[in-house]
């Protein structure tokens, strides 16, 4: 700061920095325009202002309306120099200005003509600028000469009708429609790019008519497609056939694989490439059918350009998710990868080889992450700090060196969402893994006593007030959070005030001292803290002795508070002041339309510190608490488990409805997430009528309907049904959406009074036995079984039949029984010809069961398994068996 | 999903960050203003990395960019999420090897500035609305470059006054430089 105040300016006016637009003012420019409208016109010249003027426009300038269209009127005037340059700039000009319809009017007939006209370039230039200002009434008169245009000679001009067809499309569909024949035609073309261009427009054209586009891809699959741009399209396409026609062909080879698996022989990078990412993506591909593509995209890591091989090492990296035994050949590749200079390509390396990674190489890998960690930037950090906290999920016996590598981080540098994505990761594993759950506690703890971030410190006492009280020796954690109150600003002193208190009111014994620090805190110079303080040390009570706190009291203080918060903000701004006090059972508890998070970000992790209290996964909790805020079910007991949402309707179709099955002990509750996808409609009365015809030990018993379904804001309806108590009682229910449907004016959205009742058929629902079966990870399972002991143990074999591999017959095991695969063991390594796989999980009635299953291939194809199931009744582990046996 | 590959903009930078030319191609960046905080973002991002050589490739936010340096000039062309890198990175070759036929292997910030026209031109042929129009960067030159006057015109209308006025502003300038 020593030198004195420069100028910026005056040292870089040098001659380097030069600009021919230096200086440039918007009103000049205009003044100068005028020239366009002189008698004898300088083509030259009008060049140069228009390239001022787009110069302008793209700098971020804006002309007012007046100012556009004088520009506009002035430049139609240029139609009349012959200068082709020149003209090209007009094009320019006229797209970025995009005039309104009564402009439009003055510079079609000079369009039509360029439309005409004997020069290529113009043809071309003046279709692409026509479509892109006109309106459908003027459409139809240049119809004629676009269809032509499509099958002209010159690839420029069929192109840039075919481009703007595809623009078209948008807004004049019927009239684009009409082209079919033309476009056909070009799909023919020998050159590339038209090629490219009538395919796109072509299958816009049909992609309403899945027959038609099925007939299109077997056609042109066949091969008679040059351009490489084209060849992705059709593998696009293809793919998409694939994806459609996979729920009717279930048996035999795939249609259309032949064709991916031969464009992984392409000339062009960008075809091999499409195929590749085709093929990981295809619905349950097996690993025969990824080996050749994964054999390319390793290629394409040893490549020298960049981008070839950030595309294959992304690519890899979602594969290895799914299949990870199936990216393994390529991991010597990835861990040179891990020094590229491109760091988004070596982050990536790291967190696929992270995912395919064994338990034994962990300690390696962690050493080499070590290294990395210290040059690449914290967004990079945050993806590797999420890949290892799955790791460590993955392998829970490696916590201590996982958990101590992500302690070591936390007390490096870093900015705040790196910090928080280290500290969220510790949370989970000390809520997922009981043996890391001390260790994590006091990494945390030293990070409190120098975090320069208030929202985690605040977040991390409230996590220890939670955690902490339950631990084998509460007293260690006390000195550091009451250093927080000596340190700290105001928001994390109260928050460390709220934390001992809880400690106070969960461990009796430290009760005395709790109150000592209590005290001190009463004269802190904040009113919160002082006033969280005297709130505690007046309701804890027994005056510091010995005593238990009442049940009610800690409630009172601690327990969540189970309305929704955005009910209650309502019911306070409705409050008006007056001797009737506020009272908080009027606030209504029923939550109105469940937020869309859900179905939007399906892949979203969930976040440790999020909303308290951080019980277990954030959906259970919420579903149990939308039920028994519903009277009809509140009786019903606890919430046993809520299956995933299972879809009733295809995508894409008038009404979305999906179901999400909630098990209580003797009653089953489906709840219907519907979603009206139609803006002209109202839905109201909307009930799903279920018959249970086939399933005999089900009866119904409430129902919930939903008021009223406007446009896309999905709402829930409710039908309940009681069963024998205990039983894992099975059946199938078909389902019937019945509603009363009222038009509503979508430009003023009110809906006409009389609605019409309408009924709306959706697909049939079945509760299964795995429906009674709650994932519960174990993080030893040896353990575990041993101490299960033998008396519920029961083993038996199984022959299931042809397979197309190993691994998809371990995935429908495990998907039959629903339960928690231990350990890793639900991946099949490529072509072994047998495995084991550990299951843990708890049955209805919270029975703990686990289950070892041996499967082994018997002959070429056929599967064999061997299932031993104990669990603590004997009569639990019978039914699983039954469950396989009858799956 | 996007079945047509498409491009979401192409931006030429200086070597400060600030714009020579750009053309966005989608509405994900409504206002003048969340594109430069694009463009600044994006530059910052790539500035310090060697993409002089190779085109170099990123993620940014949930876009994919491309990306290759030459002198004090930034070629960007940005795509989806999911589109196809390698579509992208030869959008960004066609668009790199153009500009450098049209300025004469002069491709430098004043250099093209001053050809500012041919730029334009340039980004005008190869995409349009976010489709790709060409990526032969040949192809897209010789369409940028053929500036004549048309066939149909009569000779009478290029005056000799316009013909000197030509040549003499061609005179000056290569005794400028």
């Amino acid at each position: 700061m020593a030198q004195p105040l420069v100028k910026k300016d005056d040292d870089r006016d040098d001659e380097a920095d030069y600009s021919p637009f230096l200086g440039i003012e918007k009103g000049a420019v205009l003044q100068e325009a005028r020239v366009f409208n002189d008698p004898q016109l300088d083509p030259r010249r009008c060049s140069q202002v228009i390239t001022k003027l787009l110069y302008l426009l793209n700098q971020g300038e804006s002309f007012t309306k007046v100012e556009a269209t004088e520009v506009f009127f002035a430049v139609t005037k240029l139609f009349q120099s012959r200068d082709i340059g020149l003209r090209r700039m007009v094009y320019v000009m006229i797209k970025e200005l995009s005039p309104s319809a009564d402009e439009v009017i003055i510079v079609t007939s000079s369009l039509m003509k360029d439309m005409t006209s004997k020069t290529d370039m113009y043809r071309a230039n003046a279709i692409r600028v026509l479509c892109r200002i006109t309106d459908g009434t003027l459409l139809t008169q240049i119809e004629r000469y676009l269809k032509q245009a499509i099958v002209d000679k010159n690839p420029v001009v069929a192109s840039a009708a075919l481009v703007s067809g595809i623009h078209l499309l948008q807004t004049n569909p019927e009239i684009v429609k009409r082209w079919s024949n033309e476009v056909q035609e070009a799909v023919q073309s020998r050159a590339a790019l038209v090629q490219f261009h009538a395919l796109a427009l072509l299958h816009q054209i049909r992609q309403n008519d899945r027959l038609a586009v099925n007939k299109l891809v077997t056609s042109l699959t066949r091969g008679s497609v040059r351009s490489p741009l084209a060849q992705c399209l059709l593998i696009r396409y293809t793919s998409q056939v694939i994806r459609e026609s996979a729920n009717n062909t279930q048996t035999g080879d795939r249609p259309f694989y032949d064709f991916l698996e031969g464009c992984l022989r392409h000339k062009a990078e960008m075809v091999i490439f499409e195929a590749a990412r085709a093929i990981t993506e295809l619905n349950g591909v097996t690993s025969r059918e990824l080996t050749p593509a994964i054999t390319v995209l390793q290629l394409f890591l040893s490549s020298s350009k960049p981008v070839l091989r950030f595309a294959a090492v992304r690519t890899l990296n979602k594969v290895a998710m799914t299949h990870p035994m199936a990216v393994t050949n390529c991991n010597i590749d990835m861990e040179s990868l891990i020094s590229d200079q491109n760091r988004s390509i070596a982050t990536l390396a790291i967190t696929t080889l992270l995912k395919t990674g064994n338990e034994s190489s962990v300690d390696r890998l962690m050493k080499q992450i070590t290294n990395f960690m210290s040059d690449i930037a914290d967004e990079f950090k945050i993806v590797v700090v999420e890949a290892i906290r799955s790791l460590c999920l993955k392998f829970p016996l490696k916590h201590r060196s996982l958990m101590n590598f992500l302690s070591n981080i936390l007390r490096e540098e870093g900015g705040f969402e790196y910090k928080k994505a280290i500290v969220d990761s510790i949370v989970i594993l000390i809520r997922d893994i009981p043996e890391a759950k001390e260790s994590g506690l006091l990494h945390l703890c030293e990070f409190i006593e120098d975090c320069e971030f208030t929202y985690l410190s605040t977040q991390i006492l409230h996590f220890l007030g939670i955690e902490g009280p339950k631990t084998s020796d509460p007293s260690k954690y006390i000195r550091y959070i009451y250093n927080r109150v000596h340190l700290e600003n105001a928001t994390v002193r109260a928050g460390a005030v709220s934390t001992l208190a809880k400690f106070g009111a969960m461990v009796d014994s430290l009760k005395p001292r709790i109150f000592v620090l209590l005290r001190r805190c009463v004269f802190d110079n904040d009113d919160e803290v002082r006033d969280r303080a005297t709130l505690y040390l007046n309701t804890l009570g027994g005056d510091g002795a010995v005593v238990e706190t009442g049940e009610d009291v800690k409630e009172f203080l601690f327990g969540s508070l189970d309305i929704p918060l955005v009910n209650l903000e309502n019911s306070l701004k409705n409050y008006e002041a007056s001797e009737e006090p506020f009272d908080i059972n009027s606030v209504p508890r029923e939550v109105k339309t469940q937020p869309l998070a859900e179905k939007k970000a399906p892949g979203k992790k969930p976040t440790g510190l999020g909303a308290p209290p951080p019980g277990p996964p954030s959906t259970v909790d919420a579903y149990e608490k939308l039920l028994s805020s519903i009277p009809e079910f509140a009786n019903f007991g606890k919430l046993f488990k809520s299956s995933a949402p299972v879809e009733l309707t295809e995508a894409e179709t008038e009404y979305a409805v999906n179901v999400v099955k909630h098990i209580f002990d003797g009653h089953v509750v489906f709840q219907y997430n519907c979603t009206n996808t139609i803006p002209e409609q109202l839905l109201e009365n909307v009930i799903v009528v279920v018959d249970a015809s086939e399933a005999e030990e089900f009866a119904e018993v409430a129902s919930k309907p939903l008021r009223s379904l406007p446009y896309d804001s999905p709402g829930q309806t409710f039908v309940a049904f009681e069963k024998p108590e205990g039983v894992p009682a099975v059946g199938k229910f078909s389902n019937m959406l019945r509603f009363i449907v009222k038009e509503v004016d979508p430009s003023t959205g009110d809906a006409e009074d009389d609605g019409v009742e309408d009924e709306y058929q959706l697909e049939d629902l079945e509760v299964v036995a795995a429906d009674y079966m709650l994932k519960v990870g174990v993080s030893n399972f040896r353990n575990a079984w041993e101490s299960m002991g033998a008396d519920g143990e029961r083993v038996d074999e199984y022959g299931l039949g042809p397979r197309d591999s190993l691994a998809e017959a371990v995935n429908a095991v495990i998907n039959l029984l629903g339960m928690q695969p231990c350990e890793g063991t639900e991946v099949v390594p490529n072509n072994s010809r047998s495995h084991t796989c550990l299951l843990s999980g708890v049955y209805i009635g919270n029975v703990k069961v686990l289950v070892r299953l041996q499967f082994g291939l018997d002959g070429p194809k056929d599967v064999a398994m061997k299932l031993a199931v104990r669990s603590e009744d004997e009569a639990v582990s019978d039914a699983i068996h039954e469950i396989v046996a009858s799956g | 999903m996007e079945l047509c590959p498409s491009i979401k903009n192409i931006l030429l930078l200086d070597s400060e960050g600030k714009r020579i030319a750009v053309k966005y191609y989608s509405d994900d960046w409504p206002t003048n203003a969340a594109k430069e905080a694009f463009e600044k973002a994006i530059f910052t991002k790539t500035q310090k990395t060697n993409a002089r050589t190779e085109a170099e490739i990123t993620m940014f936010e949930n876009y994919v960019v491309v990306y290759k340096f030459v002198q004090d000039l930034h070629f960007f062309v940005t795509g989806g999420e999911n589109e196809n890198e390698i579509i992208l990175a030869t959008v960004l070759q066609g668009f790199f090897d153009a500009v450098g036929i049209l300025l004469r292997g002069t491709v430098d910030k004043k250099e093209a500035l001053e050809n500012l026209d041919l730029i334009l031109l340039c980004l005008d042929e190869i995409v349009d609305g976010g489709i790709i129009l060409e990526t032969d960067a040949n192809v897209i030159a010789g369409k940028v470059a053929s500036h004549s006057i048309d066939a149909g015109a009569p000779l009478s209308e290029q005056t000799i006054s316009q013909a000197l006025a030509t040549a003499r502003e061609h005179l000056t300038r290569s005794l400028l430089k």
